[in-house]
């Protein structure tokens, strides 16, 4: 019988990720010198599992690599070798690579194996020369290469069989050892009216001949520790006259260790969800989502109170309308509102995650370059539990990134400057995370230099972006750093500095409905805040009519509504009318123009004005009316057409029929209308997305 | 019933045998066309639709389809030909149709559906192309059935948009 492994394989993907993960954030709690058994046990077991699983699959360039770092594990585990720095750095670099080595694989690649090589001699370095230590110190008296005759002993469970296990591979593996001797004992065999075909009666003695240590036997044993009685001893040699109860009592320490594995491993897995979906790999969009089981009763809880409410309606439905019972249709169907409302909610939930798998990420990035700096950074990280869209987080992700490596690269300062500042040598990267209405909120703090208004104001006065003559507040220059090629870095670092980055990191979160600022003090440090909607799928939205189609303004986006006073409306140019308001002026874009629909209202005073806001720029967008508001579905028109310029995508309304959701920005754009005090700015932005 | 329907399956494998694709043919300006029956999801009446801005004059809007956003084109308008008030016959077809990348489901507004023809498909001649006529790109082949002339519509080009 032959079991087809592939099927397996997506979720030895999922678990190995999720294991290098945990061991990521073990490795960055260890402090050599002072770690502790349990953590590193943590660390142990998930090598230990990845190996196992590679193994079975296959994969054996991922399981040779592990067995050397679990070699190590092993060793600093059992307290024979102390843990250091450099370890440390050598366990997370090899992370790196068997996260590297298991994408391939899942990719189906060919992974490439130059650097697992290399770190495996790095590994293997460190265990040879621990090995002559020990040689020397406790073992000098037997070298090493030395010819033993070990008796193995090997008596099998009758569950053997059951656990999956093949007496045979290991009787091979042994032969490969050295020279094997087999003795079979049979005299357990039941007669044959009871024999039981799939257990296992048989047992064993081995006499091997061979060079290798003992460790090399007890690995062939491995994985049938707990599924049988395994004696090994050294006959012949130096150790003829040991007893092997001191063998013996080793084996069941270790057995009752790995009972408490699983439970340990059951645990991490329990506290630490769709760790793998966040981390596993950042440009490949994960497909599957965890769940926690409460979530799911609670689904389940409500489509049977919904089946409930259908069923009392069907019954209403089979009589004539009465008096009565339209009083209990009105009841029912109110309930119908309330259950579908409250499934709804709890569907959304469930692409719910916690931030903290976005957040994860970056003790290591902080570590990792605050060492290629050399600069002192303590990352803390709040509202890690913040609850935000799976879709939203896995965009996020990215332009974090990039806003954290800017903090450290140019924010802070090294440790010479902060002494000379007076401030604290170490330097603080915050990220906060918090709910606000219906948006999500995460702030990325440091308290470094600040941003050097003078510098952005040359730059942007040399790259001809502001003429010098133009009166910026300290705000809109600091605004400038999110313009294609802004960089103020002296020296372009192999980090950041190249000016590309800041237009892209907005882009990214402008894709996503968000927004992005910058608040700044010298000396002191600044903040990015960076506000993005809670869920893409749903939208708030205001129905408007524009001749006779219908068009729906995300409410977010929409300041407030108003008639227009004529009065205050002024002609510039040739065709753009501008209002008065208070003391803003607001252009008027009139919907009908921009979507070339016809029969609609176009004297100023009998439509109504919708102003709406995007890019810290205020516009009027000119309808017939304004309908209902109400949430509505968010349904890709790209899926079966195309990207529709100033359309961000459609939602079907309550009738049944489609209704398009207006793209502000994209709108903005559409009608050639410029952001005022950066001229260049929209023709320039245009020109660039027609070149990507 | 059941014994019409072992006939029909079992002239469908010898059918198939001989590469012989069945083809749902529709009329348009006193034309015939076909596409293969197999990319076809379902047949609808006209239906009020809501138009996308800006869009090409053959794309007439979107309609929802159970859930999903689909786009209708106008056929007579993708080829060129005099755009009719729809009627009662008008319908829109709805195709699955794979553009390489990706398959998208979109629909296709005709004068009326024809009928469904078993066409051998090497039977099928190459299109003389003419250089006044730029239609002849969405039509992959014509065939004889009887008396008339089909023509079988490259799909992939014409709802190419």
């Amino acid at each position: 019988m032959s079991i087809d492994l592939s099927q397996f394989f997506e979720v030895f993907f999922e678990e190995s990720f999720e294991g290098l993960d945990a061991m990521e954030a073990e490795l960055l709690n260890l402090v050599p010198g002072e770690e502790d058994s349990e953590t590193i046990n943590t660390i142990f077991r998930a090598a230990h599992s990845i190996k196992g699983g590679s193994g079975t699959f296959g994969f054996n360039s991922v399981a040779d690599f592990t067995h050397v770092l679990e070699t190590l594990l092993d060793q600093i585990r059992d307290g024979s070798r102390p843990l250091l720095a450099e370890h440390v750095n050598l366990l997370l670099k090899s992370i790196d690579c068997l996260r590297a080595l298991l994408s391939a694989l899942q990719a189906e690649q060919e992974p490439d194996l130059s650097e697992s090589i290399a770190l495996r001699k790095k590994f293997e370095h460190i265990l040879e020369m621990d090995e002559s230590e020990n040689d020397e110190s406790t073992n000098s008296s037997e070298p090493h290469a030395e010819l033993n005759t070990f008796q193995i002993d090997f008596k099998p469970h009758h569950h053997l069989f059951k656990t999956g296990n093949e007496p045979l591979y290991m009787v091979s593996e042994l032969a490969e050892l050295g020279d094997l001797d087999v003795v079979v004992f049979h005299n357990e065999v039941p007669d044959i009216k009871e024999l039981a075909p799939d257990d296992c009666y048989l047992s064993w003695r081995f006499f091997l001949n061979t060079e290798k240590p003992e460790a090399a036997i007890k690995e062939v044993f491995e994985w049938v520790e707990d599924d049988a009685d395994i004696t090994i001893s050294l006959c012949g040699g130096l150790f003829e006259d040991l007893d092997d109860s001191p063998v013996k009592s080793d084996h069941k320490e270790e057995s009752q260790a790995e009972v408490k594995t699983p439970i340990a491993a059951a645990k991490l897995a329990t506290s630490t969800p769709t760790k793998a979906q966040s981390s596993g790999s950042s440009s490949s969009e994960s497909t599957s989502i965890r769940v926690g089981i409460d979530k799911v009763d609670s689904l389940i809880n409500m489509v049977g109170e919904l089946v409930i409410t259908q069923a009392m309606l069907s019954q209403l439905g089979e009589h004539e309308i009465t008096e009565t019972t339209f009083a209990s249709l009105q009841e029912g169907l109110a309930q119908l509102a309330h259950n579908t409302r409250d499934l709804q909610e709890s569907v959304m939930s469930i692409r719910m995650l916690p931030i903290s798998f976005v957040f994860s990420r970056f003790p290591r990035l902080v570590r990792d370059i605050s060492q290629k700096l050399n600069k002192q950074v303590e990352l803390k990280l709040l509202g890690e539990q913040t609850e935000l869209d799976k879709t939203v987080m896995e965009k996020i992700s990215d332009p974090m990134v990039h806003l954290v490596r800017n903090s450290l690269d140019h924010g802070l300062e090294t440790v010479d400057q902060r002494i000379a500042a007076g401030k604290d040598p170490v330097g603080v990267v915050t990220l906060n995370a918090f709910h606000q209405g219906g948006n999500i909120v995460i702030e990325i703090m440091d308290d470094g230099q600040g941003l050097n208004t003078q510098k952005i104001k040359e730059k942007a006065i040399a790259n001809g972006v502001i003429s010098d003559t133009d009166e910026l507040s300290d705000k809109e220059i600091n605004e400038l750093i999110f313009m294609a090629g802004f960089s103020t870095a002296d020296a372009v670092s192999d980090l950041s500095g190249r000016g590309v980055g800041m237009d892209v990191v907005r882009r990214n979160i402008e894709s996503l409905n968000g927004s992005v600022e910058v608040a700044s003090a010298p000396g002191v440090g600044s903040t990015f805040t960076i506000r993005l909607p809670l869920t893409l799928a749903i939208l708030d939205g205001q129905l408007v009519k524009v001749a006779k189609h219908t068009y729906i303004i995300p409410l977010i986006s929409i300041v407030e509504s108003l008639q227009i006073d004529v009065t205050k409306v002024s002609r510039v140019g040739k065709d753009l009318d501008v209002l008065r308001l208070r003391d803003e002026y607001i252009p008027i874009l009139r919907l009908y123009n921009i979507f070339k629909h016809q029969g609609a209202i176009e004297t100023l005073d009998k439509t109504l004005l919708v102003v709406v806001e995007s890019d810290n720029q205020k516009i009027g967008l000119l309808v017939d009316d304004l309908l209902s508001q109400q949430q509505v579905v968010i349904k890709s028109l790209e899926a079966n057409y195309q990207k529709v310029d100033g359309v961000s995508g459609a939602t079907i309304l309550g009738d049944g029929r489609v209704s398009l959701i207006v793209d502000i920005s994209g709108l903005i754009k559409l009608s050639g209308l410029r952001k005022p005090g950066s001229q260049e700015l929209i023709i320039e932005s245009q020109a660039n997305l027609e070149a990507s | 019933m059941s014994a019409l329907l072992s006939e029909l399956n079992s002239n469908l494998t010898l059918e198939e045998e001989q590469g012989v694709r069945q083809f749902l043919t529709f009329i348009m300006a006193e034309e015939e066309y076909g596409v293969d029956i197999l990319t076809v999801k379902e047949i609808r009446s006209w239906e009020e639709i809501t138009v996308i801005p800006n869009a090409p004059n053959y794309v007439q809007g979107v309609i929802n389809i159970r859930g999903t956003i689909v786009p209708i084109l106008d056929l007579r308008l993708r080829f060129g030909l005099p755009k009719i008030e729809y009627g009662a016959l008008t319908v829109v077809i709805v195709i699955k149709v794979d553009l390489g990348q990706k398959t998208k489901i979109m629909g296709m507004a005709v004068d009326a559906v024809s009928d469904v023809y078993s066409i051998i498909e090497k039977n099928a001649k190459m299109v003389p192309t003419f250089s006044d006529s730029d239609n002849s790109e969405f039509v992959a082949g014509l065939v004889n059935v009887g008396e008339k002339m089909v023509a079988l519509l490259d799909l992939k080009k014409t709802m190419d948009i």
